[in-house]
């Protein structure tokens, strides 16, 4: 009998606030995050608009912040959503203002593992783009390695260029809580903190680890970021209303908006959170992965891989997609897209959904937050997941903003631009989450309302 | 019942040649690899010695209708590209990268393969973005890092600022590229992963392409791990966070593992692929498995060191319950390995823990297992160091042979890693081991096939 898996903490850093409750009230009001870049000077891209992450200090979501000093903003994040989450799931933590996790008598830190999907750092721009032009030679156009070597010795910080490194979210997290277990950091893109959050489950549902801090944490608003996204013409280039340029399912979505942040549960094995007295938020039922295989820059037009890791991640948590319950209702309540705005996503990842569903499909909610939140690329999958968690324990789901010109691709129901109350049909009990990344690696986790 | 996993291919791409026939000969013959840098002028750099893949052009290692998508590969992502094909020929598989013309069957469905590559960060090539970043620089404004973001950001379609860089620019340094290239060569559906923890990467990767097959979501795996530091970003980097040597101009320069005059590592470049599969799978096509993967483990080491160099931790702690983690999961006790495949890198930090962690482990019989040190043929190439470690360890029980040890220096005493020539020698069970910048420690038990 494998073991059971499930949330007993949850905390996130987002575009719109970094509460859970208070984010997710806004999530429900339809708010959108999304306004001009602010970090540089972006006034001259054609995409000059993100999702930013506002009023920041991780001196406020640490007591002691001195062993962080020098990590990257995506390692700040994760460090600030995971002491939320370390909180909420009641492990030990010293009295009083200011956060400082303490050594939990339940919990034994060799088995407690990390497994995220954390982006790079972002590049120290200033020193880099120094030392490149410090190395390049107009005159006869080539790069003076001894001249650019010169430059980066004299420019770079040492301490701050080690931070770039994706696995040194790893470390401050481990440094700050005391995990010693089994560690792991992934970039499948966008997919790659839902991959994290089933790779982890997995871990401990074979005896692993008691317990893992999971979720990912990514922000690419920094002038090579978004230069690489315009480049590959993903993201919307709306610059005269930023606010309604996240528009997934819509006819006019014109690609993605960039975001940035956090998300970060803590994932335990049933009965250790049992015997630790601990709240369960929900249970992870089900994780399901895949790769398209087809191509690096589309998508399988039918949908193969996303389908595959849908069915795959249902089979797992025992639910037919084709077969309402005893209540009449489909067995799954709600879906968080991965539902970027661009073109292809949404119109194949609907045609997924149908291909799981059939006929139930469009009984089905199936909203994307990246309308509002923007999209965290490699934090995506984990704050998506808390809104899932967020829709178990409030009975409402969020809605898909931005919505006014129905695509006939996308006809599902979308949620369109109005949170749903869904308590009087018996709330929301079963959620799937989807999220592929750029290149077909496609994963989706399935959690549902613990009973017992 | 669990299910088994045993390797049934190995393909290398390395300085010794393409191919793990190359691989083990330059083992064998204990002949290293390391000279001056050639990729690029490195005398403005400190270290300047390192080892470079011998050349081979990724073409040849993809199918003819692919051959367009090489433009857009990185280093790091055609050494993966080549592992994999020669893992799939070393394991007589027939895949979709592999089909003649004419068609025919693959020897398995495409959503019974998994595909794990660990990699690391891919730097941009820095010729091409020099030139672009210089076109962008405007007199008076300070921009950022000198560069006009202005002129960065409007400048005409293929000429200048942004626009002059390739419009798929930012997908050749996306670390997910190795394993996505290859998944669309070979035709892989199942579980994919990229895992990203520096050194630890290949191992982590190979852990989990167990798990993967041993919970039934696949019956193959590739699974394994490339990069290259033999780049001005990877280089550069190595070198600000301590982990390489200083070398004269013109050498001599080693790696010498354990040594107490040993001063960092050097730079290497490296791609391995194995193929995993499930023993029964493997058995019903007849074919013989080089060993089985019998356990693996990880741990996280909790840094103790200052705040800028919060990873470090001299005690080895970690690393030592990643390695007794793995030998629990493979039912085995530190008595009965024979062969040890460590990081070994001369990093004096790492080497301390490692050599600590490896003595709290195996106690004295320490000083009778032979450690093979890769670095110091084949340098330090990070992410791309797990899987030909495991290449290393899979071939030495396939010859029961132990490779030549090369050490230009002394290791401290109790380590059975100096100079020694290759030698046939029972070896049942291989431990291949790593800890990481960052900390992250992995380990896994390779045994013989009766």
């Amino acid at each position: 009998m494998s073991r059971r898996v499930v949330i007993t903490g949850q905390g996130w850093v987002t575009p719109l606030g970094h509460d859970v409750d208070a984010v997710w009230s806004r999530l429900l009001a339809g708010d959108s995050a999304v306004g001009p870049v602010t970090r540089f000077d972006a006034r001259a891209f054609s995409t000059n608009f993100a999702a930013e992450v506002r009023d920041f200090d991780l001196a406020r979501a640490l007591a002691d912040t001195t062993p962080h000093g020098h990590a990257a903003l995506n390692t700040r994040f994760a460090l600030a959503a995971a002491a939320r989450a370390w909180r909420s799931a009641g492990l030990a933590c010293e009295p009083g203002p200011g956060f400082r996790a303490l050594p939990d008598k339940a919990v034994d830190p060799r088995r407690m593992g990390l497994y995220l999907g954390s982006g790079e750092g972002p590049v120290d721009t200033d020193a880099y783009f120094r030392a490149n032009l410090a190395g390049w030679k107009a005159a006869d156009r080539s790069l003076d390695a001894g001249a650019w070597a010169e430059a980066a010795y004299r420019l770079m910080d040492p301490r701050r260029e080690v931070e770039q490194e994706p696995n040194l979210c790893l470390t401050h997290l481990a440094r700050a809580f005391g995990c010693r277990g089994p560690a792991f950091n992934c970039m499948t893109a966008c997919a790659a903190s839902t991959q994290a959050i089933g790779e982890a489950v997995e871990i401990i549902r074979r005896g692993d680890a008691d317990a893992m801090l999971a979720g990912g944490a990514h922000t690419m608003i920094h002038p090579l970021g978004m230069t690489g996204f315009i480049r590959l013409t993903a993201m919307s280039g709306d610059r005269d209303d930023p606010t309604t340029a996240a528009r997934p399912f819509d006819q006019t979505r014109d690609g993605f908006v960039m975001g940035e942040g956090a998300g970060v549960v803590i994932l335990e094995d049933l009965a250790h959170a049992k015997a630790r007295g601990a709240g369960v938020l929900a249970e992870v039922v089900g994780y399901g992965s895949s790769a398209d295989a087809f191509r690096i820059t589309d998508i399988q037009p039918d949908g193969r891989g996303a389908q595959a890791a849908m069915l795959h991640c249902l089979r797992q948590a025992g639910i037919n997609p084709r077969e309402p319950g005893p209540d009449g209702r489909p067995g799954v309540h709600y879906i968080s897209a991965h539902g970027t705005g661009t073109k292809e996503n949404d119109r194949i990842e609907t045609i997924a959904v149908k291909g799981v569903f059939g006929p139930l499909a469009p009984k089905v909610p199936f909203s994307s937050v990246k309308s509002m939140l923007g999209h965290l690329i490699q934090a995506a999958g984990a704050v998506e997941l808390i809104t899932c968690v967020q829709a178990i324990r409030t009975g409402f789901v969020p809605p898909t903003m931005n919505l006014r010109s129905p695509d006939p691709d996308c006809d599902l129901d979308h949620v369109p631009n109005q949170a749903r109350d869904l308590r009087a049909q018996g709330g929301v009990g079963v959620c799937l989450s989807n999220s592929f990344g750029f290149g077909g690696q496609n994963n989706t986790l399935c959690i549902r309302k613990f009973e017992g | 019942m669990r299910r088994r996993v045993v390797i049934t291919g190995i393909g290398t791409a390395t300085a010794y040649g393409m191919g793990k026939d190359a691989l083990w000969e330059g083992l064998l013959a204990g002949r290293s690899t390391i000279a001056r840098l050639t990729a690029f002028d490195p005398s403005g750099f400190r270290s300047r010695f390192g080892s470079e893949a011998k050349e081979f052009s990724a073409k040849d290692f993809v199918p003819k209708t692919y051959r367009k998508a090489v433009k857009v590969m990185a280093r790091d992502t055609e050494l993966a590209v080549a592992a994999a094909r020669l893992a799939v020929e070393d394991a007589g598989l027939v895949t979709r990268g592999t089909l003649p013309e004419s068609g025919g069957a693959t020897t398995y469905p495409g959503p019974r393969m998994a595909c794990q590559i660990g990699a690391g960060l891919i730097a941009a090539e820095t010729d091409e973005l020099s030139m672009a970043l210089a076109g962008s620089v405007r007199e008076g404004e300070a921009g950022v890092g000198g560069v006009s973001m202005r002129a960065w950001g409007d400048g005409p379609e293929g000429e200048s600022g942004m626009n002059s860089l390739p419009p798929l620019w930012l997908l050749k340094y996306l670390p997910n590229m190795l394993a996505c290239h290859v998944t669309i060569i070979h035709g892989t559906e199942g579980p994919s992963n990229t895992i990203t923890c520096s050194e630890a990467s290949g191992l982590l990767s190979l852990g989990e392409s167990t798990r993967v097959i041993e919970r039934d979501m696949a019956d193959l795996a590739f699974s394994g791990s490339a990069e290259s530091k033999v780049n001005h970003m990877g280089l550069m980097r190595l070198d600000l966070a301590g982990w390489l040597a200083p070398t004269p101009d013109d050498g001599p320069a080693s790696v010498r593992p354990y040594d107490p005059g040993a001063t960092g590592t050097l730079v290497g470049e490296a791609g391995g692929i194995l193929i995993l599969e499930e023993l029964g799978c493997a058995h019903k096509r007849g074919v013989g498995p080089y060993c089985e993967v019998a356990g693996f483990g990880a741990a996280q080491t909790v840094g103790s060191g200052p705040a800028d160099r919060a990873w470090v931790d001299r005690s080895g702690d970690g690393l030592a319950q990643a390695i007794a983690a793995a030998l629990r999961d493979a039912g085995t006790t530190p008595d009965r390995i024979d062969l040890i495949v460590p990081n070994g890198c001369g990093v004096p930090d790492l080497d301390a823990a490692e050599a600590d962690a490896l003595r709290t482990v195996f106690g004295e019989r320490l000083a009778r297992i032979p450690l093979l040190c890769l670095p110091t043929v084949l340098g330090q190439s990070m992410a791309g160091q797990g899987a030909v470690m495991t290449a290393a360890a899979a071939l030495a029980i396939r010859h029961q042979t132990l490779p030549a040890r090369v050490h230009a220096g002394t290791p401290a005493p109790g380590l059975l890693a100096g100079a020694a020539p290759s030698a046939p020698a029972p070896i049942r069970e291989a431990l291949v081991c790593t800890a990481s910048l960052g900390g992250q420690n992995a380990a896994v038990v390779l045994r013989a096939l009766p």
